[in-house]
């Protein structure tokens, strides 16, 4: 452990300057991201807080803990907030920011200061949220389905649909400065096909990001000026058109999943071939099927509008497409499953998380060729089914593969490792917690109960008193990590530069890594994920 | 049996039983799949746990693989996608004969309207067997028409008509929920399907005081507005002779030409510039504010009564031929 206590004495882009200043106004791509970090976690417990609300009144078939208002209100702001502060930002603003200048053997991003901006952005967006919040909030459903939200709604539409129209400024600049990083700043000899499939990933977010954010970005702006000037687009008795809202709302939020979703899909790649210690199986394919699904993605929206009044022969387009989708999103599992065999496989928390992801995104995904099949999807979209499935992949796949990132790059982010039992035990308390609050929503959803439903028929209350109870253990999931990594900061055991023996420029350089990321830049003479070279080190955290 | 299982909604229309098929296909395809690879999982992590000594084998792909587990999922979703267009294609086509039911939702309640006449409000009575077509309009915001004991649903849009249909098999009552967030008292708005056999759907029809069917009040209120003045029963009027007109297409003056169903002949009393019949001129008062949804439907009910034999409505036909089946 010498060396370990001296990488820890060294300058680091933590302890090279105190103060406020230095935070707020830094460009260094790893402080930002400990600045998004900190942002981000508030609004996941903000959400995560509503979301525990709707839980509680949902537990009684009456409406009985909060007013109709209220409830409404709740899972409005559940969602913008989870969708928009938290999910979209979540691991590309955070473990992206930080890690994929490293991983690219470079001093930083294309455009530091940009990057600062949309933190900033972020923020400024943020702040508009939280004050409709406390003004009184927001209940037109995270959808701002027309004319509910221009001309019906009594609260503070414009105030929401404003601060997501800031925050999404963040998020067009984040996926710019990656796609400018990724071409331009590559150290010499890490060709494309070289590049580790976290760095892939976030290269087909960034290219949606780019593209799909403008749009709901107008859409919003559309809502704002026709619920203020009555200017006729969506509403019928201005003239408007509602389902043009629809189009032009899923054009974004449909591919926006794939903004969720991709990142994770990332991190799942780097993790499974470390704790596999191997490469990953079909690199190629894998890699691509980021791409294909970028693609493909954009093409799907109208599967969100199987009931809503479109024509039979779009609604069958619409379908097919949706399963063409389905084919590299089963790719990757196929091929994350074959990564394990024969490998030399060990079980640190980050490798609990990502096997987590691969069994909860099956089940997100199959249950999505439910829904893309126009017969069944009448009966079940827009029931809890479709609340299950999406929640399977949001928080099954997204949030579990956000919670493996952190745990395996938490060393080299702190210079310390976090307590790998405590990781372990909340790992499985969010597995259960997970499965039971949603997977009675399938159920829910296929006996017929409406989402965003108040009080609800009696025969449907048993279901609903098991999704209530397993979201209390998922709280517990979440609060445990919350406690031991702000503990680890101070106690967590001080770990060499590279502790899980993984492959990865970013392993190359010290824990923390010093400002620049790399005292010269390195050149790459070796395909990503060469395991066979790198030597299994004997640390306690990864015995069994 | 099915219906004894208490996590199953009950199934009361001709397509229910087409939904649930698919559903367990779906759910087994699913099961097989998750177990399949769980177990996969579960064996490579076990078998190739981290031993002393043993070094990962690196291996780098197989294209047959990565061939095989692209292809074959794809013909699987390729027969799911087809099944679900079927049983999508039979949940969008009404008989030919259906009854009509007017619906006009709002925030938040179900206004309902038989062709016969009669009203009701978050109710609706059905007899066994019988097609039945609604045709749904908002007066506000959108709603939509769920019922899952039919498995159907669609969404009601303020500013035009949406379809759909469904012929109840089983008598009960069932509930009728909204499905889109439609603002405070969504969860609230919620109804009973009520499916009868014939005799008793008939008493309860008889019980019923209707002031005219919805196309006699049509026609009353066609004769109000002063419609006829213009829309004469022969070829001289300024406006088009609506006899014959619904259900057919119609050439336009801009050379398009559109069928003419509900939403059109809705349209062209709201706004009537809007698609102009060829050899007519724009002069048509706009009647968008002066009629209610519920006048709108009676009016388009007498349009279409004006494409039908003159004995008897088209419901009255499609009750007496049906009759209790099951």
């Amino acid at each position: 452990m010498a060396t370990a206590a001296v990488s820890a004495e060294r300058e680091n882009y933590l302890n090279k300057e105190y103060g406020i200043r230095s935070w707020l106004l830094t460009t260094d791509h790893k402080r930002i991201a400990l600045l998004y970090l900190v942002s981000i976690t508030f609004f996941f417990f903000i959400g995560g807080f509503m979301a525990l609300l709707i839980r509680l009144e949902l537990l009684t078939p009456a409406g009985d803990l909060v007013l109709a208002d209220t409830y409404n209100k709740l899972f409005t702001m559940h969602g913008q907030i989870m969708v928009f502060f938290f999910l979209i930002p979540s691991i590309p603003a955070t473990l992206g920011n930080f890690l994929i200048p490293m991983m690219i053997g470079a001093k930083d991003l294309a455009l530091p200061r940009i990057n600062l901006l949309s933190w900033y952005l972020y923020i400024a967006g943020g702040a508009l949220m939280l004050y409709a919040m406390v003004e009184g909030g927001v209940d037109t459903g995270w959808t701002f389905y027309t004319p509910l939200s221009t001309a019906f709604s009594n609260t503070h539409v414009v105030e929401a649909g404003l601060a997501i129209f800031i925050a999404g400024f963040s998020s067009i600049l984040t996926g710019l400065n990656f796609v400018v990083t990724v071409h331009r700043m590559r150290a010499p000899g890490l060709t494309w096909s070289r590049l580790p499939l976290f760095v892939w990933a976030h290269y087909a977010t960034s290219v949606i990001q780019l593209l799909g954010t403008p749009v709901i970005a107008i859409t919003l702006v559309l809502v704002v000026l026709e619920r203020t000037l009555h200017l006729g687009i969506f509403d019928p008795n201005l003239g408007g058109d509602p389902l043009l809202f629809q189009h032009l709302f899923w054009f974004y939020s449909h591919p926006a999943v794939y903004i969720m979703i991709l990142p994770a899909m990332g991190v799942v790649s780097e993790v499974l071939a470390c704790f596999s210690r191997k490469r990953i199986f079909g690199y190629g394919a894998v890699a691509l099927s980021s791409i294909g699904i970028a693609v493909i993605g954009f093409i799907v929206w109208a599967h969100h509008m199987f009931v809503a009044g479109i024509s039979l022969y779009s609604a069958l387009v619409f379908s097919i497409l949706t399963y063409l989708v389905g084919v590299p999103s089963a790719i990757k599992v196929f091929n994350w499953t074959a990564t394990l065999y024969k490998g030399s496989i060990s079980f640190a928390t980050p490798m609990l998380y990502a096997l987590g992801f691969i069994g909860l995104f099956t089940i997100g995904g199959l249950t999505g060729l439910f829904l893309a099949s126009l017969g069944l999807d009448v009966h079940v979209t827009d029931t809890y089914f479709v609340i299950a499935h999406f929640h399977y992949i949001m928080v099954g796949g997204a949030v579990m593969g956000y919670m493996a990132g952190l745990h395996f790059w938490w060393p080299k982010i702190t210079g310390r490792m976090y307590p790998e039992w405590w990781g372990r035990l909340a790992a499985l308390i969010v597995f259960i917690g997970f499965n039971l609050t949603f997977f009675p929503q399938f159920i829910l959803g296929y006996m017929g109960m409406p989402r965003r439903y108040w009080q609800y028929p009696p025969e449907f209350q048993i279901l609903n008193v098991m999704s209530t109870a397993g979201s209390t253990i998922l709280a517990v999931g979440y609060l445990l990590p919350m406690v031991y990594f702000m503990w680890s900061l101070r106690y967590g055991k001080v770990v060499g530069d590279n502790p899980w023996g993984a492959a990865g420029l970013e392993w190359k350089t010290s824990s923390p890594p010093p400002t620049f990321n790399f005292d010269e830049t390195p050149e790459v003479t070796w395909e990503a994920y060469n395991y066979d070279q790198i030597p299994v080190p004997k640390e306690a955290w990864l015995e069994q | 049996m099915i219906e004894h299982f208490p996590l199953w909604p009950p199934g009361a229309s001709s397509i229910s039983g087409n939904v649930d098929a698919l559903y367990i296909f779906l759910t087994l395809l699913s099961l097989v799949m998750t177990v399949a690879i769980f177990a996969t999982i579960l064996v490579f992590v076990t078998k190739y746990r981290r031993r002393e000594g043993v070094d990962a084998e690196q291996i780098h792909g197989s294209v047959p693989l990565e061939l095989a587990w692209s292809i074959i999922p794809m013909m699987i979703f390729m027969l799911i996608f087809a099944w679900g267009a079927v049983i999508y294609f039979q949940e969008r086509t009404p008989p030919r004969t259906s009854a009509e039911v007017y619906v006009v939702a709002k925030q938040w309640m179900w206004k309902i309207e038989h062709a016969e006449g009669q009203r009701e409000i978050n109710e609706l009575h059905v007899p066994v067997g019988r097609d039945v077509r609604l045709i749904m309009t908002s007066q506000d915001v959108i709603h939509s028409f769920y019922v899952p004991a039919f498995r159907i649903k669609q969404d009601v849009l303020p500013g035009r008509y949406t379809t759909e249909w469904f012929r109840a098999t089983k008598p009960g009552t069932y509930h009728l929920f909204c499905a889109e967030y439609c603002g405070t008292a969504h969860s609230g708005m919620i109804g009973d399907i009520v499916v009868m056999e014939q005799s008793d759907y008939e008493a309860w029809m008889a019980g019923g005081k209707a002031n005219g069917t919805l196309a006699s009040n049509g026609a009353d209120l066609f004769q109000t507005l002063g419609c006829p003045t213009c829309h004469r029963t022969d070829s001289q009027g300024r406006g088009p002779n609506l006899i014959g007109v619904f259900g057919k297409p119609v050439l336009l003056e801009d050379g398009r030409t559109v069928m003419a169903d509900e939403n059109y002949v809705r349209e062209s009393i709201l706004s009537p510039a809007a698609k102009v019949v060829n050899g007519y001129k724009p002069i048509m008062p706009v009647f968008q504010g002066l009629v209610t949804d519920e006048q709108l439907n009676s009016l388009v009910a007498y349009v279409k009564s004006l494409s039908q034999p003159p004995a008897g409505t088209q419901s009255a036909a499609a009750g007496t031929k049906m009759g209790p089946k099951e």
